[in-house]
């Protein structure tokens, strides 16, 4: 199963979970009484992009948060890059360290300049020296395009600036995969384009992703796979050209009207 | 005011950055628009002018002009006035001043506390401020400072003992306020994060903690301190009662603490817990890198009222029969020879307080707007 010597290009797949980076099976997860997610079952290669969307309340977040625990499942198995989250704290920090994450409404450190921000994880969770830190967080700044902002606090930059800040942050980390909330949904429609920019060059580069989005003109341009959930199941999975032209079940069809006509 | 702007037009996007108008200004321009704007305002000034000129003389002369500095007794202090309390007499306060200071601490051993009051203020200055070459030592040095200090004031290793029934006036208040206000912070901040905690045990003892001891009176804690702790102790040992005193007035400041310290924690979204989380940060870097500094500045007010309120409160160990500087001042008031001179006491005492108090107040504030480096949260 966690064979990590699979360095196997996209495509060219010797052994089917050889190249799975996410192997999520069988996995129910309820808050309180409430079933939110319903046996779900979904594999990602690596670099393999996935674009998830669905109708507000269907479970897309909670999905993509119990991939790196910020949720617990209570049933089923998920096994990232070969190992499983259990209860063991060991796991979920190695995990951690290796999932990045971009949320909706950005959550840098308010309190930390820009490079503190992104060099806080590498000192203190990788142990990098500072020196190196910085490099490397300048690396990542001038990537998503903003490295003269580096000494700026957080809340003096604009918000698609901040995104982009947040992107850097989880990229220092050196992930191999990255997820998504609806990164552009809090920002001013001038600014979604340069998050978008930065997260399609990502995908290029062959970084895992797993994308929560409606913006479906990134969808058609960089999924390999779109997902549809409603009411806590996956309810179609198609390649996004097949996804958008031929949706099989009729809530898809209800959902990409509605996002497709507004 | 009532001249038309005659600023020129502009062709679209050609306009200039102008400076901003000048206000109205100058001393008289201050005086009509503070204090003459209307038929009230001009009415409450006059009454304002009214009393200062009836207050102000008098009180100036009673503590200033007409005040006597000098005297043995207050005999003394009647004779060289005009008319008897027709001043102050401050030579109470300096005849007495060594007493309200070092209490009945050894006259030959004195130095040991001007040399503490010293590394007190090193200690604060270097602890709080900013950029100090060598920051991390001075951090240290303010840690182990209360351990110098017990040291210094109690002696042993190589030190003349001192006995804590020794310590009195304002050296006791310092003592017990010092110690109450720096101890309760990192305890009250643990109590905070245990009662936030997913642990039920850890939780439910904090709340339970936390509650009792804030609906408790601090001079019940303190009876208690004083009387009952004996039971509790193994029979024939004896617990010094200033350290059970100490003990008191911290975990009565450490419950204040922890309630507004979790109204700071309170105060952060769940993406700023998430989003250290998902960067793998463990729970105590989090909270060290990214919850706490945040948390705590947020708190700073509600921290400073709760050490405002402590180092006043401190006063309250005259109770249980401590000499510290109200209780010694009092003891003092009832010597034959300064009688009835408990204005000058009062208002001594009063000032002391106020300056520590005031001085506190004015650091936070400070704190305040330098941690506000243009960011909003
Ligand atoms: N911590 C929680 N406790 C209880 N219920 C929750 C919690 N978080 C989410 N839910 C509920 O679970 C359901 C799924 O939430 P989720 O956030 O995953 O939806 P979503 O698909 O991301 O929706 P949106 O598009 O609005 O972000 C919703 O009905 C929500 O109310
Ligand atoms: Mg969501």
């Amino acid at each position: 199963m966690n064979q990590e010597t699979s360095v196997s290009p996209i495509g060219s797949r010797l052994n089917e979970s050889d190249s799975k980076i996410i192997s999520i099976k069988g996995m129910h997860k309820w808050f309180g009484d409430f079933h939110v997610l319903k046996d779900i079952n979904l594999e990602v290669a690596k670099s393999e992009r996935i674009v998830i969307c669905g109708p507000s309340g269907s479970g897309k977040s909670t999905l993509i948060r119990c991939i790196n625990r910020l949720e617990e499942h209570q049933q089923g198995s998920i096994i990232v890059d070969g190992t499983e989250l259990t209860q063991d704290l060991k796991n979920i920090e190695i995990i951690r360290s290796e999932v990045g994450m971009v949320f909706q409404q950005f959550n840098l450190f308010p309190h930390l300049s820009v490079l503190d921000n992104v060099t806080l994880a590498p000192i203190w969770v990788r142990k990098l020296p500072r020196a190196e830190a910085e490099e490397q967080a300048m690396q990542y700044l001038e990537r998503v395009k903003i490295p003269e902002q580096a000494s700026k606090y957080p809340g003096q930059l604009s918000g698609g600036q901040q995104q982009r800040v947040a992107i850097a942050r989880s990229l220092c980390m050196n992930p191999r995969i990255m997820l998504f909330d609806e990164p552009t949904s809090a920002l001013d429609p001038e600014m979604i384009k340069e998050v978008l920019d930065v997260m399609i060059e990502l995908a290029e580069s062959g970084m895992t992703m797993l994308v929560v989005t409606h913006e479906m003109g990134f969808a058609t341009a960089v999924a390999d796979r779109v997902i549809f959930m409603d009411e806590g199941e996956i309810i179609e999975e198609k390649p996004p050209k097949d996804f958008f032209e031929n949706p099989e079940h009729d809530r898809t069809k209800l959902f990409l009207s509605q996002i497709l006509h507004h | 005011m009532s001249e038309t702007p005659t600023n020129p037009r502009y062709a679209p996007g050609t306009h200039p950055d102008l400076p901003p108008p000048r206000r109205t200004t100058g001393a008289l321009g201050w005086v009509r628009s503070n204090l003459l704007s209307s038929p009230l305002n001009v009415a409450l000034t006059l009454l304002s002018v009214w009393l200062l000129w009836t207050i102000l003389p008098p009180s100036i002369h009673w503590l200033f002009t007409g005040a006597i500095w000098t005297a043995v007794d207050r005999k003394e202090c009647w004779a060289l006035m005009d008319a008897p309390r027709d001043g102050a007499c401050w030579a109470f306060i300096r005849g007495s001043f060594e007493l309200f200071v070092y209490g009945w601490y050894p006259e030959p051993e004195r130095w040991r506390v001007n040399l503490t009051f010293i590394l007190f203020i090193a200690a604060i200055v270097g602890g709080l401020r900013e950029n100090i070459p060598g920051k991390k030592y001075w951090l240290i040095f303010a840690a182990a400072y209360p351990f110098i200090a017990a040291w210094l004031l109690l002696g042993g290793f190589g030190l003349e003992p001192v006995g804590t029934n020794k310590l009195g006036g304002i050296l006791l208040t310092l003592v017990v306020a010092v110690t109450g206000i720096s101890f309760s912070l990192p305890l009250g901040i643990a109590l905070a994060l245990g009662r936030r905690s997913n642990l039920p045990a850890l939780r439910g003892v904090c709340v339970i903690f936390i509650e009792f001891i804030r609906g408790v009176p601090l001079i019940t804690l303190l009876f208690v301190a004083s009387t009952m702790l004996t039971y509790f102790l193994p029979p024939g040992s004896t617990f010094d009662l200033l350290m059970r005193v100490l003990i008191m007035v911290t975990l009565f400041a450490s419950a204040y603490i922890a309630e507004v310290v979790r109204g700071g924690l309170q105060g952060l979204s769940s993406g700023q817990y998430e989003a250290a989380d998902a960067l793998g940060l463990s729970y105590w870097k989090a909270h060290r890198l990214v919850i706490l500094p945040q948390a705590l500045k947020i708190s700073i007010p509600g921290i400073v009222n709760t050490f405002i309120g402590s180092f006043k409160d401190s006063t309250l160990v005259l109770i249980i029969g401590m000499m510290d500087i109200l209780g010694l001042g009092r003891a003092r008031l009832n010597d034959p020879e300064w009688l009835g001179l408990a204005p000058e006491l009062y208002i001594f005492i009063s000032l002391f307080f106020f300056i520590s108090c005031f001085a506190m107040s004015r650091y936070s504030l400070n704190l305040e707007k330098k941690l506000q480096t243009g960011h909003k949260s």
